[in-house]
């Protein structure tokens, strides 16, 4: 297959837009598009201190390099979670990103010649070790709260989403962009609709605003490109990810989505596009409003970030953060 | 000849297209990226005896936070 551009050999046949790219032009193309989508909702500008979580994998850190291309001064934030059995995924994760940030491929992607340069900035990678900051590891304190199941995703994502808030605010950032592609989301409004889980549904966006005190404003510039697309982008600019993907990952509900899709998207191409997009109009027409309850917050007694309810919040709950203070 | 995936190596005959190929060892196209020779490549390529084929998984990292 060829390249509709310059009819080299293509990189990439993404037949849900009928469009083949080679290397060259798919990157280009990609750009143009993840700058597309920061626009179109209403996500940053160019002069916000932005902060990119990092995980190592091929999302974070292709949406890292695409931001710094794209002109936009972004730091990162990658969390050490202390996952290292059976096989070290969080010191490799913790390499990889280093690796990105040290190889100055940034500093190439900006050179001087560049419409997109950035001038003297070096971004910064703020490194939080789960560990280090709160005495136990990501497995350890799953297991010792019997949370989740005998899986720690849930404790994995109350802690990320509470660490990212709190660093996000106290470093003065104004907006906190993470990797998720339209398989992630389209995996997550599938889930939702087969359960009808209205008020989860009513809060999926690409942009979250800060609505209320305490907490930043989160947003997915990759919201449009399916998984297979962000991946060629890391492959086609020489980003050296973590390939494997997370030992308690494997095999978890939303990768059982996420193939049940893929089933749909090889006899429809554009199904996963068209289940997402249509579900952000009617979104946007308002579908879900009655389902979007504005809850009370409060401040967590001990750290004083928000929570529903009066009293510690789940994470200073979960981590005992105020008994250790105390 | 050989097809790579992670850890695993498939056998499948020449003469057919990465995508009838990732079908064969059952796996999902959607969910793959083909490299024929060092080079990524789109999924209509037909598979040479003696190309070097590594697949390589969409899926990585962790859960969504």
């Amino acid at each position: 297959m060829k390249c509709r551009k310059c009819n080299t050999n293509a990189v990439i046949n993404m037949r849900h837009h009928k469009l083949a790219l080679c290397g060259e032009h798919y990157g280009e193309w990609f750009l143009a598009q993840t700058d597309r989508a920061i626009e179109k909702y209403k996500m940053f500008k160019r002069d916000e201190r932005v902060l990119v979580a990092v995980s190592g994998g091929k999302d974070s850190l292709s949406l890292w390099d695409a931001l710094l291309w794209l002109g936009y001064p972004a730091d990162g934030l990658y969390i050490g979670l202390g996952i290292n059995a059976p096989a070290p995924y969080s010191d490799v994760s913790l390499d990889k990103t280093r690796q990105f940030v040290n190889s100055e491929q940034w500093a190439v992607n900006s050179g001087a010649d560049s419409q997109f340069a950035i001038r003297n900035f070096v971004p910064t990678l703020h490194v939080v070790d789960v560990q280090e900051t709160y005495g136990r590891t990501i497995p350890q304190i799953a297991q010792e709260k019997n949370r989740g199941h005998g899986k720690p995703c849930s404790s994995c994502g109350l802690t990320k989403r509470y660490v990212m808030n709190r660093l996000a605010l106290e470093k003065g950032y104004t907006v906190l962009a993470t990797g998720h592609n339209l398989d992630d989301e389209a995996a997550v409004l599938f889930q939702n609709t087969l359960r009808w889980q209205t008020q989860y549904l009513a809060r999926q966006a690409p942009t979250l605003p800060a609505s209320r005190e305490g907490l930043i404003k989160k947003v997915k510039p990759f919201v449009r490109f399916y998984e297979r697309e962000t991946a060629t982008y890391a492959l086609v600019r020489g980003i050296d990810y973590i390939y494997d993907e997370c030992p308690h990952a494997v095999g978890n509900l939303t990768n059982f989505y996420k193939t049940l899709l893929n089933q749909l998207e090889a006899n429809s191409p554009g199904a996963k596009l068209s289940f997402y997009l249509e579900f952000l109009r009617a979104r946007g027409e308002g579908v879900f409003e009655g389902f979007n309850r504005e809850e009370t917050l409060h401040a967590c007694q001990v750290c004083g970030q928000p929570t529903t309810a009066p009293g510690k919040c789940a994470f200073c709950r979960m981590w005992d953060v105020g008994s250790v203070v105390q | 000849m050989p097809i790579t995936f992670r850890d695993k190596t498939y056998e499948i005959k020449p003469g057919i297209t990465a995508r009838d190929a990732i079908k064969k060892i059952g796996m999902e196209p959607e969910a793959v990226l083909v490299i024929v020779n060092g080079k990524l490549v789109t999924d209509d390529v037909v598979l040479r005896d003696g190309d070097q084929v590594k697949l390589v998984a969409v899926v990585s990292g962790g859960g969504s936070a």
